[in-house]
């Protein structure tokens, strides 16, 4: 069918009002480009959230030796529970269900030089598996400490990217020799610049990471402070915890309910929480943008309406030699779409533009608020969200009024001659 | 197509009331009208006596407030919006004093709406507009636009897309209100052909010289039928 005629018809009638053409295409740019800064902040929240949460770790439970409070066996309750690092490979030999395991020394007043710099600073002995089970990802270049280091005692350090900052300032440090306590060392690998929201102890950045072997030699001791480790998929999290106290209840005698005797963090559940927060966070950005958009939605239906209230006329007559509505309402929906439309290319041209702007000045900017506001991402669902809304909103600015117009008489149009 | 006694008209108790909110106002009262094929009525009666009420309900542009009308044997009353337009499109030509064509596109794309609306080819179309203007003696203004016509050849213009779809009924509200007297005449003549071709015609007017022309002259008075016979 011949619909461009009457397109032809209703063309002119957006022309007559031109500078209120304008001012809503201009509404609608304007809305589009802020629902897109919105969620594309959004987006880069999300990331930053995500890789935050899971920068300590993805999925792990992080368990602390503690004292009973149940008796058990005749053992009264108090009792202090020590976990040996050996434990770690009996956890993981008993239950399949766990991934890995190791065992964490620390110590906070070690004395690290190099050269004329002396520090005060912390440092963890840790099983090979900490390095996968933290996320300690090392700059190339470097290695994480690995099983020929733990048998040999080897005296190797990883370092977070902070100390090995203190200590060597800008010069490489991989290969370099310092000391711990007097006591030579060969750094190996330096960690990976990374966001990290949850700490225990401190920052990753600021740790001095040592083979869990060597570390009681050097120091002299015998238990773990600190137990981590991963089930085999996050939903195995609750049954793995179960036989974690099942097996060292067994071992050290204490009341597998007793969940004060071994302390554990799971990072599941504040991982669900940091992701569920940024949904959210994610929708709340959505509706301010949709509401900004929606001004501009009424900018549109104001003007359909007027070109409508203009042509009611040539409606009526379209009407009186056999249209049926949809023949009427089909092109003024669609001439309410193309502007809404036209309004939403430039804003999202603008708004994309925009958005790769900030996130090259937010890469090159040194500011830690920055960092945590997160690269703004212009992703496909941003984009898929912002057509939707415009189609949406087009098409109500477009249908509401065509309908009412091809709803009233003909005779009724066509009376006043 | 109509029922065995030839009406395609036929109206019984029919009446319109306009709601204007504080006033009622009662157009037509209990109108009872039937019109035969091939019949060429007129309409007269003073201004506000509902002539053009009576003309839009038969043209289904308007719907009475009570009684019932049937077109071609069909209760028109029960048909809704898509089948009222095709009835409109097909079934009826309706002709205005104002002509009503739509300014903004050429006298041909005027005539060729009504049949784009019925879905028809578009050979057919063209074949079917060129010679509706052969026929209304304006083939060589087929690609004006309505504002560079003069009233006479506007209302030929509005007579050929009323003609388009072949209806079974033609309509005229004062089709020569408009126009100086030879332009009257002309239209009058194309009338006067169209009813000997067949055709049935329903013409409002207020020109006794085109009643004398009709076979059959209808009177309303506030809203009543009070004279109905052969001129
Ligand atoms: N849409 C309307 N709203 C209110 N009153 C109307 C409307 N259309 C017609 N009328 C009234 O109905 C009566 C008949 O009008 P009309 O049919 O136009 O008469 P005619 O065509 O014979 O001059 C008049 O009193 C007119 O004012
Ligand atoms: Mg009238």
């Amino acid at each position: 069918m011949r619909l461009g005629l009457i397109f032809k018809l209703f063309r002119s009638a957006a022309s007559i009002q031109r500078k209120r053409m304008i001012l809503t295409v201009t509404a609608i740019a304007w809305g589009t480009i802020s629902i897109v800064l919105l969620l594309s902040f959004g987006e880069g929240l999300k990331h930053t959230l995500t890789a935050g949460s899971t920068g300590l770790g993805e999925g792990i439970a992080i368990c602390w030796p503690g004292e009973t409070q149940k008796a058990f066996r005749g053992f009264p309750a108090g009792r202090e529970i020590n976990v040996l690092p050996e434990d770690a490979d009996l956890l993981t030999q008993n239950i399949p269900e766990m991934e890995a395991a190791s065992g964490e020394m620390q110590t906070w007043g070690a004395q690290l030089s190099y050269g004329r710099q002396n520090l005060n600073k912390r440092v963890v002995g840790v099983h090979p598996q900490w390095g996968k089970l933290r996320n300690q990802v090392p700059e190339s270049g470097g290695r994480f400490l690995n099983q020929l280091d733990h048998d040999l005692k080897r005296r190797v350090a990883f370092l977070g990217w902070e100390i090995k900052q203190d200590l060597f300032g800008d010069e490489p440090a991989v290969g370099k020799t310092f000391t711990i306590n007097r006591v030579p060392f060969t750094v190996i690998g330096v960690m990976k610049d990374k966001i990290q929201m949850g700490t225990y102890g401190g920052p990753d950045k600021n740790n001095t990471v040592i083979p869990i072997s060597t570390f009681e030699a050097l120091l002299g001791r015998r238990y773990v402070n600190v137990m981590v480790w991963k089930p085999r998929t996050p939903e195995l999290m609750e049954h793995t915890k179960r036989r974690f106290y099942e097996v060292l209840g067994a071992k050290y005698r204490f009341d597998p309910t007793d969940e004060r005797a071994i302390g554990i963090w799971d990072t599941v559940e504040s991982q669900r929480m940091t992701a569920n927060m940024s949904v959210g966070i994610e929708i709340f950005l959505g509706i301010i943008g949709a509401l900004t958009l929606l001004i501009g939605g009424v900018g549109v239906a104001n003007i359909m309406y007027a070109a409508i209230t203009h042509r009611t006329r040539e409606i009526g007559v379209l009407m009186a030699i056999g249209a049926r509505k949809s023949y009427v309402m089909g092109p003024l929906v669609v001439e309410s779409l193309a502007l809404t439309f036209l309004g939403g290319i430039i804003g999202i041209g603008i708004g994309g533009a925009l958005v790769q702007g900030l996130a090259y000045l937010q890469q090159n900017a040194q500011s830690e608020a920055m960092e945590f506001l997160g690269t703004p991402t212009f992703s496909l669902p941003v984009a898929a969200t912002t057509v939707l809304l415009l189609g949406t909103i087009g098409f109500i600015a477009g249908y509401f009024p065509s309908r009412r117009a091809v709803s009233i008489q003909p005779a009724e149009v066509l009376r006043y001659e | 197509m109509s029922e065995s006694n030839g009406a395609l008209i036929e109206m019984k108790g029919i009446s319109k009331v306009y709601d204007t909110g504080k006033l009622q106002v009662e157009a037509l009262t209990g109108i009872d009208l039937t019109v035969r094929e091939r019949e060429f009525v007129s309409i007269v009666g003073p201004s506000g006596s509902g002539k053009s009420t009576l003309l839009n309900i038969i043209g289904c542009l308007d719907t009475p407030t009570d009684g019932s009308y049937r077109l071609g044997g069909e209760e028109v009353a029960g048909f809704g919006g898509d089948r009222l337009a095709d009835v409109r499109n097909r079934k009826i030509g309706f002709i205005f004093q104002s002509f009503n064509l739509l300014p903004q596109i050429t006298a041909y794309d005027n005539v060729e709406l009504p049949l784009l609306f019925k879905g028809t080819s578009a050979r057919e179309r063209k074949r079917r507009v060129e010679d509706l203007f052969e026929r209304v003696g304006l083939a060589d203004r087929m690609a004006h636009k309505p504002t560079e016509l003069s009233g006479g050849q506007m209302q030929r213009v509005a007579i050929a897309r009323a003609l388009a779809c072949d209806p079974d009924l033609i309509l005229a509200d004062e089709p020569t209100g408009n126009l100086d007297s030879n332009s009257g005449a002309d239209i009058l003549h194309v009338f006067q052909d169209l009813a000997e071709a067949g055709n049935t015609l329903l013409v409002i007017t207020h020109d006794n010289a085109i009643a004398q022309r009709t076979e059959r002259m209808v009177t309303l008075q506030d809203g009543r039928i009070t004279g109905d016979g052969p001129v």
